[in-house]
C-alpha cells in the first residue's frame, strides 16, 4: 500500500484546468494531468482498503488500491498494466467517467476520496507519451468472424477483446468516423478525438477491420450479418432523445442535443460543414441539467452565445449528500461541472410550458415553477415566467435505442425498448436471436462509458465461450 | 452398553481424549519396605482428591492406583490358600489382570495366558483372585468392572537374572495382549494387564482416589509391604468408564501431556525393521506392534521406556533419552553432558509436551520434569530416609522437626533414588555420570557432519520456463508476494493482518487451491500449554538431522553412525546442491538420489490415474534407492516445465515418508524436499509435519530475487522469518524441537476424502470428506494449465488472490462492499427489508461457497404463524459480544457495544485490558458518555439514556491478566477465561507501544508508550485440572458470576470440552477459526483452527454422550452475522451467540483490515484521538442489528414450527445438505458426522438446564469471612489464628471479594484484617487478596500464591520447627503472584518457576527463585536475595527486579533482550536516571529487605542488612529498557512543563 498514514498526512489535490476565459476560447481540453510527484502523493492517500469499495464501485472493477500503490512507488510501467487489465480504454474513463469510484472510496465517508480518476488519466497518458501502448497480437487465429455494430465504447471494447483472442472482427458504422457517442457526442474540449485514433490504429494493428459508413438496418441487410458471421453483437447505442412535446416545439431553433452538439465535433475534425446550428449571439435556453446539457453549455459559450440559460425539471440536490445513508452507492448531490464554471444561469423545478416563436422561429419559452410531492409533479400556480430563446437545446436524456435496427434483426425487446438480454448466467449477452448479442446502451439504455465498456468486455466473453466451448477472457 | 459408548461415533474420537491429574510417590531411601508406605500412598492419593475429577456421577471418578515393590510376604502368605508354593522373591512373577466378566470369554484369556507362559518356558504357579469391594463404586464403573486376577509365574533356568525374567515377563506380556486382542472378546470389561513383574505391582482401577484402599482389600493387608508407593489420580477429559486408563501404568505415572505422540508412535514404528538388541534377541520381533493402536499418550510412553529398559538401557538412562533437557545453545551445560543428549538426539526424537513423570522399575525410583517445567513435583526428605514427592505439597503430613529437606523438581531435571545402594542421586550426579560413561564427545566429533561447516558450491540457477510461469504453475498470487513474501524479506518475520479470515474454505472455493491449504494446524488448548517461542526460546531448538537414524537398541555399539544435521531445515538453493553432492564432501558416508516428482501431462490418459502412478513410482524409487545404499532422498519439483506437472511436494513428501515407514526403510535414509510450492511458514510445517526434514523452497528464492537488490540479506531474513514462524507453529502446539514436530502430523484437514487421507496421509483426522486424488489432480492440472494457458490477465501477472484483501477477480468473502452497504443502511435506517437483503447476500450460498452452514439446508417441517413463536425480546439475551479489549479499540467503539447489548439483556465482554470502574455505575438520568466519563478521554460523544449502563457484563481474564484486580472481577456477571481465540489459537497477543495511551495503561496497571505482551499459554494453567483450580479461583473472587472457558474449534475440543465441565465451567464458547478482529500473524489467520460447525458439533455430542450437556451453556461464536447462523448453531448445539466483526460492522467497520496499524479510519479499531473523532457508531444501530437477526430467526423457527428456542438447541435432526449445488469439490463433503445425534439411554437434556456445583460451601473462606464480616462493614482490625492444609484452596479469595465488592481496589487500610496461619496453604493460596488484608503462614504454599494479588500482603515462613536453612529450602510453587497488580509479599525461602510472572505493581521479597522468574513483567518490584534460574526477565518491559549477586552469576541467568544489569542507584546522590517509583533504588531495596527482615525474620535479609554498605554493592538492577525509555520520556514532558 501506498503510505500507511498517508490519507491522514495529505490533502486530496484535484487536477488543474485552464482559467475558465483563456478554455473558452479553443476546443481544446483543459484539464492538467498531474505531475509525477502529485499522482505520487495523491496514490500515497489510498489505504490500500481491505475491502476496496472502489474496486466494486468501479464498473469496469479496475484494481484502483493496486495502480494508486504503483504510482505512489512511481512503477507507472506496471501501473498501465494494471490498469489495462480491467480497462480497455483508460483515457477515455480517465476523462470523462464521472467516477463512482471515487463515490465509493472508504475515504468519502468521513473525507475527501482518493483523486482516483486523475491518477487514472495521469497513468494512461504517461503510458502513451511513453509508447508503452502497444497492440496486442494474438498468436492464434481461430477463423470465426464476428460482426460488430456500432462502434462505441462498448463496441470498441468488445471488438478489442475477441480481436486479442485471435477472432476475425468487423465492426460497423453508420458515421463516416469511429466512435459513436465519443466521437460525436462527447464534445473536444472534454476529450480530443486523437485519442480514439489511437485506439483505433491499435485496433487495426490487431486485426479488427472497422466499416464506416454502414447503416446496418439500412444500408446492410442484417439478415445477411447473421449469415455471414459467426456471431453478431449488437452495440448500437440509446440514441432515440427524449422529445418535449409542448406547443412550439416545432419552431426553428428548438433542437435537440445531439443535433447541436456533432456539428462542432465534425468541424473540428476538419469536416466541412454547412447548415451547422450556432450559438454565437444567440440567447441559449438548455433543457435537461445532465451531462449532455453541460456538453451543450460549454459548446454554445465556446460560440460566443450572449446567454445560456438550462433549466431541470427535477429539485435541486443538496450540496452535500447524507453520506451515512448513501456510501459506498452513487450519491444525488449538487455538481458544478467545467462548463457550469465558465459561465450558465441554472434553475430547478422548472417545466417548460411553452415556446413562442416569431417567423417561425423561436423567440421565447414560457415556464413554470414545479414542486414534487410523493414523486408527483405539480405547478406552483402563478410561478409562470417568461425567458428570451433564440436557440433551445433539448438535453433531456434518451429513451433507449433507435428501434428500427433491433426490429430488422427479429429480436426480443424489453420494456424499455432495449434489446433483452440479461448479464449473468449461461446466456449472458444473448438476445433472443440465436447468435446475436447485444450489449452497452442497446441493451441496458442510456448511461456512462465506462458502463459501455464493461457491457463490451463482459459480451467479448460471452461470444468467445459461444464461440469456443471456453474463454480465458475475464469477465 | 455403557463401554460402547466410547467407540467412535460422529464426530467423537476416543483417540482426542486428554487426561493429567496429581502424581505422587513416597518411598524409604534405605528400601526398607513397610505396610506403612503403601498406607501413605493411598493416604497421599486421598489428599490429591481435588486434582482429579469426577463425571455426572459424583461417585464416578477418572481412576486412581497404586504401584508398588513386589510384597513377597504376602503372596507367601496368600499362596497357601492356593495350596502349593513360591519360590524365592526375585524368582517368581506375578501378573495383575483385568479379566472379562463373561466366563467363557475369560476362560478364553486364561488359556491364551497359560498358553503364552508355557511357550515362553516359564512355570504357571496359579491364579489368585483379588477380592474386591465394589459396593461404594458408581453404577457405571461398575457395569463395566472386569474380573481381576493375579497370576503368579515361577521364573525357568532360561532366564539366568532376574533382569532376564523382567524382559522374558514383558514378552509374555506383549504376547498376551496381542493373542487376546485378536479374540475381539464382546466384554463389557476390557481385558487388561496392569503389570506382570517380579519387581512391582499395580493396583488401580476406574476409582475415586480415596476408594482405592477400599476396594482394594489386599492392601490393608498388614503384609503389604514396600519400600516405595508410586500413585496416581487422573483427570480425564471423558467421562466414559475405563479401568485400563487409570495410572500407573508398569513404569510410570504421568502428570501432563505428549504433544508430539503421534510423531513418536510413527517414528517408533519405522525403527522396526533397523532395530534389533543382543538382549532381546528374537524376541525382539515378539513384541510387535510395540505400541497398540489407540492408546492414551502415557501408554504409549510407557510401552516405548519399557522397551528401553528391556533392550539394556538404565532407567534413569531411557528416561533422558525420552525426555531430554534443552542442550542445543545451553551456555550452561558441560560439553560432555551435551555431548551425551546430542549423540541420543539422533537415536530418539524427545517426547515432547508439559511432563511430570514418575518412574520405576522396582529398584529404583525417580521422577523427571520436562524441559520447560511445565509441571509442578515438590518433595521433602526426612531424617528417617523417607521421600515424598508430589503434585504438590502437604499431601502427606510428617513432623516438620524431621524434615531436612524441601526442594522441587527443576525443569528438566532428575531425582533418582536407587533403593538397592539406599541413596538419592541428584540429577547431576545422575547426568554427569551417565554422560561420562561412554565417550560421546568422541564419538560427536567423528560421526558428526554439520551441514554449515562443508564446503560451499556455489550454484547458478537456471530454469527453461520463464519465473512468472513457473510462479503461476506453483498457484503464485500477486498477494504471495506482497503479502507474504516482501514483509518477510524485509523485516525478517510474518506479516500480521486482522479482522479474521471470512474468504472461502479451500474445498468451498471456486477457485483451484492448492494442497496445503486443505490443512490446519492443530493447537494446545487446556490440557497442555502452547510455548512461548519468543521469550522462552531456550526451550526451543530447529536443529535437524537429515540422514538415516541409528538402531535405538545398538547400546553396545562401539562405532557411532555418522549423522548429518543442520541448524534449522529451511536450506538454500546452494545447501541443497551440498546435499546434491553430498558425497564427495563427506568421503561417501552420505550418499543422496534425486528423484524427481513432476510428471507428463499431455498423454491422453486420466491424469488422476497418470499422477497416482507416477506417485507409487516415486515411493518405490525412494525405497529402492535405500536399498541400493543411498542415505539422503531428495524429493524435487526443479523439473517443472509446461509440459510437466509438478506432483504437490506435501503429497510426495507425506505419501513417500508413509510408503517408506511401512517398508520399513524410514529411518535408513533421510528425506528432502526440493520444492516449489513453499512459501508459506503453514507450508514448510506441513512438509515438516508430514515427515521432511529439510526443505529448499528453491522458487521462493528466485521470486524474492525480484523484490530486493539484496538478495544475501533477504534471504537471510526470509529464512529467518519461516524459522520463527515454524517456532510459533510449534510452539502452539506445545512441541519445542523440530525433531519431534518432524512427522508429528499436528494438523486436521478439512475437505479431503477418507480414501485420500487414509492412502496418503494416514492418521490425520478429516471430520467432512470432500475431495479426493480426481480433484487434487484436477486442481493441480488447473493451475498448471492456467499457468501456460492463454489467459490474458495473467500472461504478464500474477493472479489476484483476494484472500488477505477482497478483490473482484480474487477469492470470494461473505464481508463484500454490498453486504458491509446493506447492514450498515438496514440498522441505521432500521430498515427490515434492507437486512433482509444484507442476510440474503451472505445466506444464500447456492453460488458463492463459503462456509459449511451456507450448504446446509433445514429439514422444513410443518411450519406455525410466527406471532406463536417465542420473541425477539427474549432471543436477544442470547446474544454476546466478542471480547475485544479497550486497546484494540477504542473507547468509543468499546463502550458503543456495551451500552446497546446492555439494553438488550445480552452481554458485552471486556476483552482482555480491564475496565474503568466507573463504567460499572448506574446511568440514573440522560446524559452523555463523556460526562459520565471523563470528557478528555472521550473524542466523540454518544448520548446515554436514563438505565443504560456502560458496564461490559463479561470480563474477560486472558494470558495477560490486564486489570484483572478484585474489583474488575467482582463486576463480573460472567468472567471469561480465554484459553484461545479464532484469530491465533495458541498464541499470545501484543499490545504495541503506540497504543498504548494514558488511559489503557492506567488501566491495564502499565507505563504509557510500553508494548504490552500476552502470552501465549496461561500460566497458571498447563493442564485440565490447572484449570479447574483457575475457575475455581474466579468462583472464589466471584461467586455470583458465572464462569466461561473460551475454546477454539479443531479436533478433538468436544473432549476438551467435556474434560472443562468437568473442571466445572459454567458455560463454554466454541469459537470458530474464521473469527477474530485482532492483529495475529497471517499464517494464524488462514491455517490454524476449524470451522464452529465442526467443533459446535463435536462438542454437543460429546457433552451428551458424557451426559454432561445440561451443565454448561454453550456459546457459538465466528463470523455469525444473520440469523440463519444463529439457527445453525442452535440445531448443532449452541445455547447463546457470540458476535464480533458484524456488530463492528454495524458501528462503521469497513473491513480495512488494518487494525494493527492503529490507522483505523472510521475511529474504531485506533487510539489515535484524531480518528477516533471520526467513529460515528450509535448503540440504537446496534440494538437493531440484534433484534433483526432475532427476527430473522423468529422467522426460520416459525418455518420449521418450533416455538421455544430450547427446543431448537441439538436438533441437528433438522439439518440436511444442500440438495442441488453441483459442484466439482464440493460433491464430495459429507455431513452426517456433523449431523449426527448420538444414541442416548434416557432423556438427556440436550441444552443447559442445570448449573455446576462449585463446592464453595467447603472453603476456608466461610470461616474466615464470618468472623471478620462485621470488621469488614465497618472497617475496624481484626486478627484471626487459624490452621491450613493443601486441601484448602484460593484461601482468602472470598474473603477479598466482600472487601472489593464494597470497597473496590481502595479495600481497606493496611492490616485491617490480620490472619496468622500454620500449614501448607492449598494452591492459590491468597489469590487475589484485597488491600487491607494480610495473611501471615508459618508453613509453605504450593502453586500459584499471591495470583493476582491487588493489595494484599502475603508473608510466608518456614514453621519454627523446620531443620532446613530458610534460604536452602523452597517456600512458595510455581508461577508466585502472577498478574499481580498490587499488594506485598515476602517469602522466607526460595520460589519455584516463573516468580512474579506478569506482575505489574506488586512488589515481593524472596530468596531465590526458579527459571523464567519476572517473566512477562509490566511493574511492581522485586527483590531476589539469591540466585535465579535460567531466562530471568525475559518479556520484561515494566517494574524493577534486584538480584543479589555476590558471585556475579546473575547475567548468565538472565535473558538480556529487554532489560538492562545497572548498578543499584544509591540514596542522596544526584542522579539524572529517572526514577522507578520516583524513589532512590537503595531506598526501595532497603525498605523492602527491611520489611523481609521483620515479617519473616530471615538470616539472609539479617546479614545483608548488617553489612548494608558492602552488600549493597553486590545488588543488581534488572531493569527494563522500554520502562526506562518511557521514564526518560516522561521526566523530559515533566521538564517541558515545568519549564
Amino acid at each position: 500500500m501506498g503510505k500507511v498514514t498517508g490519507f491522514l498526512d495529505f490533502a486530496r489535490q484535484n487536477e488543474r484546468n485552464l482559467p475558465t476565459e483563456e478554455r473558452v476560447k479553443n476546443y481544446k481540453e483543459f484539464i492538467l494531468h498531474l505531475t509525477d510527484e502529485e499522482a505520487k502523493v495523491q496514490g500515497a492517500r489510498c489505504m490500500d482498503c481491505g475491502i476496496p469499495f472502489c474496486n466494486n464501485g468501479c464498473p469496469v472493477n479496475n484494481i484502483i488500491p493496486d495502480w494508486n500503490d504503483l504510482v505512489f512507488k512511481q512503477d507507472w510501467e506496471a501501473a498501465i498494466d494494471v490498469l489495462h487489465s480491467t480497462n480497455n480504454f483508460p483515457e477515455f474513463t480517465g476523462r470523462i467517467c464521472p467516477a463512482p469510484c471515487e463515490a465509493a472510496c472508504t475515504l468519502n465517508i468521513n473525507s475527501d476520496p482518493v483523486g482516483i480518476k486523475s491518477i487514472e488519466h495521469a497513468i494512461i497518458d504517461k503510458a502513451w507519451e511513453n509508447n508503452w501502448v502497444l497492440p496486442q497480437i494474438s498468436k492464434i487465429k481461430t477463423k470465426k468472424k464476428i460482426a460488430v455494430v456500432g462502434s462505441g465504447p462498448a463496441g470498441l471494447a468488445a471488438a478489442q477483446q475477441l480481436a486479442r483472442v485471435g477472432h476475425d472482427i468487423e465492426v460497423y458504422e453508420k458515421n463516416d468516423r469511429v466512435g459513436g457517442l465519443l466521437r460525436y457526442g462527447i464534445p473536444d474540449f472534454k476529450m480530443e478525438k486523437i485519442h480514439i485514433d489511437r485506439r483505433v490504429n491499435q485496433m487495426e494493428v490487431e486485426g479488427v477491420k472497422f466499416k464506416t459508413n454502414q447503416n446496418v438496418g439500412e444500408t446492410v441487410d442484417p439478415e445477411k450479418l447473421v449469415e455471414d458471421y459467426d456471431a453478431v453483437i449488437l452495440t448500437g447505442g440509446a440514441e432515440w432523445p427524449r422529445d418535449l412535446p409542448v406547443p412550439g416545439r416545432e419552431l426553428e431553433g428548438v433542437h435537440f442535443a445531439m443535433d447541436f452538439l456533432p456539428f462542432q465535433n465534425k468541424i473540428i475534425a476538419g469536416d466541412k460543414v454547412s447548415d451547422q446550428i450556432k450559438a454565437t449571439g444567440k440567447h441559449v435556453v438548455v433543457i435537461g441539467g445532465g451531462d449532455t446539457g453541460s456538453d451543450c453549455v460549454g459548446t454554445s459559450n465556446r460560440h460566443g452565445a450572449s446567454s445560456i440559460t438550462q433549466f431541470e425539471l427535477m429539485p435541486q440536490p443538496p450540496e452535500q449528500e447524507n453520506k451515512s445513508m448513501i456510501w459506498p452507492y452513487w450519491p444525488l448531490k449538487m455538481r458544478t461541472s467545467s462548463s457550469h464554471e465558465e459561465g450558465c444561469d441554472r434553475d430547478w423545478s422548472i417545466a417548460t410550458k411553452s415556446f413562442v416563436g416569431e417567423g417561425g422561429k423561436v423567440k421565447e419559452l414560457i415556464g413554470v415553477k414545479v414542486e414534487w410531492r410523493d414523486g408527483k409533479m405539480q405547478e406552483i400556480p402563478n410561478t409562470e415566467f417568461k425567458i428570451k430563446a433564440d436557440l433551445v437545446l433539448l438535453a433531456m436524456g434518451f429513451m433507449g435505442p433507435q428501434q428500427t435496427m433491433l426490429d430488422k434483426f427479429l429480436i426480443e425487446k424489453d420494456k424499455r425498448g432495449n434489446a433483452k438480454a440479461s448479464t449473468e448466467g449461461d446466456k449472458a449477452y444473448f438476445t433472443s436471436r440465436g447468435k446475436v448479442f447485444a450489449a452497452g446502451d442497446m441493451r441496458r439504455g442510456q448511461s456512462l462509458v465506462v458502463w459501455a465498456i464493461r457491457e463490451g468486455r463482459q459480451c467479448a466473453r460471452a461470444v468467445d465461450e459461444f464461440l469456443m466451448g471456453s474463454s480465458v477472457l475475464p469477465r | 452398553m455403557a463401554n460402547q459408548k466410547n467407540l467412535k461415533q460422529g464426530l467423537y474420537n476416543p483417540k482426542n481424549e486428554h487426561d493429567s491429574c496429581g502424581v505422587g510417590f513416597i518411598t524409604n531411601i534405605h528400601g526398607r519396605k513397610s505396610h506403612r508406605i503403601v498406607q501413605q500412598g493411598l493416604e497421599i492419593l486421598t489428599n490429591l482428591t481435588h486434582r482429579g475429577a469426577t463425571g455426572y456421577d459424583p461417585k464416578l471418578g477418572d481412576g486412581a492406583g497404586l504401584l508398588i515393590q513386589m510384597p513377597d510376604s504376602f503372596f507367601r502368605e496368600e499362596i497357601k490358600n492356593l495350596k502349593t508354593e513360591l519360590p524365592e522373591a526375585g524368582h517368581y512373577g506375578v501378573g495383575m489382570i483385568f479379566l472379562p466378566q463373561s466366563k467363557s470369554a475369560r476362560e478364553k484369556c486364561e488359556a491364551i495366558i497359560s498358553r503364552m507362559i508355557a511357550e515362553e518356558g516359564q512355570v504357571e504357579i496359579g491364579w489368585r483372585e483379588v477380592p474386591v469391594n465394589n459396593k461404594n463404586i458408581a453404577a457405571a464403573a461398575r457395569d463395566v468392572e472386569p474380573v481381576i486376577k493375579q497370576i503368579i509365574i515361577s521364573r525357568n533356568k532360561n532366564c539366568a537374572s532376574q533382569d532376564d525374567f523382567e524382559r522374558k515377563l514383558f514378552v509374555i506380556r506383549r504376547r498376551i495382549e496381542i493373542e487376546v486382542n485378536k479374540l475381539n472378546i464382546d466384554d463389557p470389561a476390557k481385558f487388561y494387564i496392569t503389570s506382570m513383574s517380579s519387581r512391582t505391582i499395580v493396583y488401580k482401577g476406574m476409582l475415586l482416589a480415596c476408594e482405592v484402599g477400599i476396594y482394594f482389600e489386599d492392601l490393608l493387608n498388614e503384609l503389604m509391604q514396600s519400600a516405595l508407593a508410586l500413585v496416581h489420580q487422573r483427570f480425564s477429559t471423558n467421562t466414559f468408564p475405563s479401568w485400563e486408563l487409570a495410572h500407573p501404568y508398569r513404569m510410570v505415572a504421568h502428570n501432563g501431556e505428549i504433544n508430539t505422540v503421534q510423531g513418536n508412535v510413527n517414528w517408533m514404528n519405522a525403527r522396526r525393521e533397523k532395530m534389533y538388541s543382543l538382549l532381546l534377541g528374537r524376541d525382539l520381533e515378539k513384541l510387535w506392534p510395540l505400541i497398540e493402536n489407540g492408546q492414551s499418550d502415557t501408554a504409549c510412553f510407557d510401552n516405548c521406556l519399557e522397551l528401553l529398559v528391556a533392550g539394556g538401557y538404565s532407567l534413569s538412562h531411557a528416561m533422558m533419552m525420552l525426555i531430554p533437557e534443552p542442550w542445543a545453545g545451553n551456555s550452561l551445560m558441560s560439553e560432555e553432558r551435551k555431548a551425551f543428549y546430542e549423540y541420543h538426539a539422533a537415536l530418539m526424537e524427545p517426547w515432547d509436551g508439559p511432563a511430570a513423570v514418575a518412574f520405576t522399575d522396582g529398584k529404583m525410583i525417580g521422577a523427571t520434569l520436562d524441559r520447560n517445567g511445565l509441571r509442578p513435583a515438590r518433595y521433602l526428605l526426612t531424617d528417617d530416609g523417607d521421600l515424598m514427592m508430589a503434585s504438590e505439597m502437604g499431601v502427606l503430613k510428617f513432623p516438620e522437626d524431621k524434615i531436612i529437606k524441601k526442594w522441587r523438581l527443576e525443569p528438566g531435571k532428575m531425582l533418582l533414588i536407587d533403593l538397592e545402594e539406599g541413596k538419592l542421586i541428584e540429577d547431576d550426579e545422575i547426568k554427569e555420570l551417565l554422560s561420562s560413561e561412554k565417550p560421546y564427545q568422541d564419538w560427536i566429533k567423528k560421526s558428526r557432519y554439520f551441514l554449515g561447516d562443508l564446503k560451499v558450491i556455489d550454484v547458478k540457477f537456471k530454469h527453461k520456463e520463464s519465473l512468472l510461469d513457473l510462479q503461476q504453475s506453483f498457484g503464485y498470487s500477486q498477494e504471495d508476494l506482497s503479502f507474504i513474501l516482501s514483509p518477510m524479506i524485509e523485516t525478517g518475520q510474518e506479516n500480521s493482518g486482522s479482522m479474521g479470515n471470512d474468504s472461502a474454505l479451500p474445498v468451498l472455493s471456486n477457485r483451484p487451491k492448492i494442497l496445503y491449504n486443505y490443512f490446519k494446524q492443530l493447537f494446545a488448548q487446556v490440557t497442555n500449554p502452547p510455548i512461548d517461542p519468543i521469550r522462552e526460546s531456550i526451550v526451543m531448538s530447529l536443529v535437524t538431522f537429515i540422514g538415516p537414524k541409528p538402531n535405538l537398541l545398538g547400546i553396545d555399539d562401539k562405532e557411532p553412525p555418522f549423522r548429518l544435521e543442520a541448524s534449522q531445515p529451511v536450506l538454500s538453493i546452494d545447501e541443497l546442491e551440498q546435499l546434491k553432492k553430498i558425497d564427495s564432501l563427506t568421503e561417501n558416508k552420505f550418499k543422496s538420489k534425486v528423484i524427481d516428482i513432476t510428471f507428463v501431462t499431455d498423454s491422453d490418459e486420466d491424469s488422476a490415474v497418470v499422477m497416482r502412478n507416477a506417485l507409487e513410482d516415486i515411493c518405490k524409487k525412494a525405497d529402492q534407492a535405500i536399498n541400493d545404499g543411498f542415505n539422503i532422498i531428495i524429493l524435487s519439483d526443479r523439473a517443472t516445465s509446461s509440459a510437466r506437472l509438478a506432483i504437490p511436494a506435501l503429497l510426495a513428501c507425506s505419501s513417500t515418508h508413509q510408503f517408506l515407514v511401512k517398508s520399513g526403510n524410514r529411518t535408513n535414509a533421510g528425506l528432502v524436499i526440493d520444492t516449489g510450492s513453499a512459501r508459506e511458514v503453514h507450508h514448510f510445517a506441513l512438509l515438516a509435519g508430514y515427515g521432511a526434514e529439510a526443505i529448499c523452497p528453491w522458487l521462493t528464492y528466485e521470486t524474492i530475487k525480484t523484490l530486493t537488490d539484496d538478495f544475501i540479506m533477504a534471504q537471510e531474513n526470509y529464512i529467518k522469518a519461516i524459522g520463527k514462524g515454524l517456532f510459533k507453529v510449534m510452539s502452539k502446539m506445545g512441541i519445542s524441537t523440530y525433531q519431534s514436530y518432524c512427522g508429528a502430523q499436528v494438523f486436521e484437514a478439512i475437505g479431503l476424502n477418507e480414501n485420500f487421507i487414509e492412502k496418503y496421509f494416514t492418521g490425520t483426522v478429516s471430520n467432512v470428506d470432500g475431495i479426493g486424488m480426481d480433484q487434487v489432480v484436477m486442481e493441480a492440472v488447473r493451475i498448471h494449465q492456467l499457468a501456460y494457458g492463454n489467459d490474458p490477465v495473467l500472461s504478464n501477472a500474477l493472479d489476484a488472490g483476494g484472500e488477505y484483501a477482497f478483490r473482484i477477480r480474487g477469492e470470494e468473502h461473505m464481508w463484500t462492499p454490498e453486504s458491509i452497504a446493506k447492514l450498515q443502511h438496514s440498522t441505521k435506517k432500521n430498515n427490515y427489508e434492507t437486512y433482509k437483503e444484507y442476510a440474503e447476500l451472505i445466506n444464500n450460498q447456492a453460488h458463492r461457497h463459503m462456509t459449511l452452514r451456507g450448504l446446509f439446508a433445514f429439514k422444513i417441517k410443518e411450519s406455525i404463524p410466527l406471532d406463536e413463536v417465542e420473541s425477539a425480546k427474549e432471543i436477544v439475551k442470547r446474544f454476546t459480544t466478542g471480547a475485544m479489549s479497550l486497546g484494540s479499540i477504542s473507547t468509543e467503539a468499546h463502550s458503543t457495544l456495551a451500552i446497546a447489548m446492555n439494553r438488550i439483556g445480552g452481554k458485552s465482554n471486556t476483552g482482555e485490558g480491564g475496565e474503568d470502574i466507573r463504567r460499572s455505575f448506574p446511568i440514573l438520568k440522560d446524559t452523555t458518555i463523556s460526562d459520565h466519563l471523563d470528557s478528555d478521554i472521550i473524542m466523540r460523544n454518544i448520548n446515554l439514556k436514563a438505565g443504560d449502563s456502560l458496564r461490559s457484563r463479561i470480563k474477560q481474564v486472558a494470558s495477560g491478566r490486564f486489570g484483572v484486580t478484585a474489583e474488575y472481577l467482582a463486576s463480573a456477571d460472567q468472567i471469561q477465561i480465554k484459553m484461545a481465540q479464532g484469530a491465533k489459537p495458541g498464541e499470545g497477543g501484543q499490545l504495541p507501544g503506540h497504543k498504548v495511551s494514558d488511559y489503557i495503561a492506567k488501566l491495564r496497571f502499565s507505563v504509557p508508550g510500553v508494548g504490552l505482551i500476552s502470552p501465549p499459554p496461561h500460566h497458571d494453567i498447563y493442564s485440565i485440572e490447572d484449570l479447574a483450580q483457575l475457575i475455581h479461583d474466579l468462583k472464589n473472587a466471584n461467586p455470583k458470576a458465572s464462569i466461561s472457558v473460551k475454546l477454539v474449534a479443531e479436533t478433538g475440543v468436544g473432549t476438551v470440552a467435556a474434560g472443562v465441565t468437568k473442571a466445572k465451567a459454567d458455560h463454554i464458547v466454541i469459537a470458530g477459526h474464521d473469527g477474530g478482529t485482532g492483529a495475529s500473524p497471517l499464517t494464524s489467520i488462514k491455517h490454524a483452527g476449524g470451522p464452529w460447525e465442526i467443533g459446535l458439533a463435536e462438542t454437543q455430542q460429546t457433552l451428551i454422550l458424557n451426559q454432561l450437556r445440561s451443565r454448561v451453556i454453550l456459546q457459538v461464536d465466528g463470523q455469525l452475522k444473520t440469523g440463519r447462523d444463529v439457527v445453525v448453531g442452535a440445531m448443532l448445539g449452541a445455547d447463546e451467540f457470540g458476535f464480533a466483526t458484524a456488530p463492528l460492522v454495524v458501528e462503521g467497520c469497513i473491513m480495512m483490515r488494518k487494525c494493527h496499524l492503529n490507522t483505523c479510519p472510521v475511529g474504531i479499531a485506533t487510539q489515535d484521538p484524531e480518528l477516533r473523532k471520526r467513529f460515528s457508531g450509535q448503540p440504537e444501530h446496534v440494538v437493531n442489528f440484534f433484534f433483526f437477526v432475532a427476527e430473522e430467526a423468529r422467522e426460520i423457527m416459525a418455518s420449521l414450527g418450533i416455538r421455544k428456542f430450547n427446543d431448537l438447541i441439538g436438533r441437528s435432526d433438522l439439518l440436511d445438505k444442500q440438495k442441488g449445488i453441483e459442484h466439482w469439490k464440493i460433491n464430495g463433503l459429507d455431513f452426517s458426522k456433523i449431523f449426527y445425534q448420538p444414541k442416548i439411554e434416557n432423556d438427556t437434556a440436550k441444552y443447559n438446564t442445570e448449573s455446576q456445583d462449585h463446592g464453595l460451601q467447603n472453603a476456608l473462606d466461610n470461616e474466615l469471612i464470618k468472623n471478620t464480616i462485621s470488621a469488614i462493614k465497618d472497617k475496624s482490625n481484626i486478627t484471626l489464628d487459624i490452621s491450613i492444609t493443601n486441601v484448602n484452596r484460593t484461601v482468602g479469595t472470598m474473603l477479598s471479594h466482600e472487601v472489593a465488592k464494597r470497597y473496590g481496589n481502595t479495600g481497606l487500610p493496611e492490616d485491617s484484617i490480620k490472619i496468622n496461619l500454620n500449614g501448607t496453604a492449598g494452591q492459590s493460596f491468597g489469590a487475589f487478596l484485597a488491600k487491607g488484608i494480610t495473611f501471615n503462614l508459618s508453613g509453605e504454599g504450593n502453586d500459584y500464591v499471591g495470583k493476582g494479588l491487588c493489595g494484599g500482603k502475603i508473608i510466608i515462613q518456614p514453621p519454627k520447627k523446620f531443620r532446613g536453612l530458610a534460604e536452602e529450602n523452597i517456600i512458595v510453587g510455581n508461577t508466585t503472584m502472577y498478574g499481580a497488580t498490587s499488594g506485598e509479599t515476602y517469602f522466607n525461602g526460595i520460589g519455584g518457576e516463573r516468580f512474579c510472572v506478569r506482575n505489574s505493581g506488586a512488589s515481593a521479597v524472596i530468596e531465590g527463585v526458579g527459571n523464567h522468574g519476572c517473566e512477562y513483567m509490566t511493574g511492581g518490584t522485586v527483590v531476589i536475595l539469591g540466585k535465579t534460574g535460567q531466562n530471568f526477565a525475559a518479556g520484561m518491559s515494566g517494574g524493577v527486579a534486584y538480584v543479589y549477586n555476590p558471585n556475579k552469576t546473575f547475567k548468565n541467568y538472565c535473558n538480556l533482550s529487554m532489560v538492562t544489569l545497572d548498578k543499584v542507584e544509591k540514596e542522596n546522590i544526584e542522579s539524572d536516571i529517572p526514577q522507578h517509583l520516583n524513589l532512590a533504588d537503595e531506598i526501595i531495596l532497603k525498605t523492602l529487605i527491611e520489611n523481609h527482615c521483620q515479617y519473616t525474620k530471615s538470616n539472609i535479609a539479617k546479614k545483608i542488612l548488617n553489612q548494608w554498605d558492602v552488600e549493597l554493592e553486590n545488588f543488581v538492577k534488572v531493569m527494563p529498557i522500554e520502562y526506562k525509555r518511557a521514564l526518560n520520556e516522561m521526566k523530559e514532558t515533566k521538564k517541558k512543563e515545568v519549564a
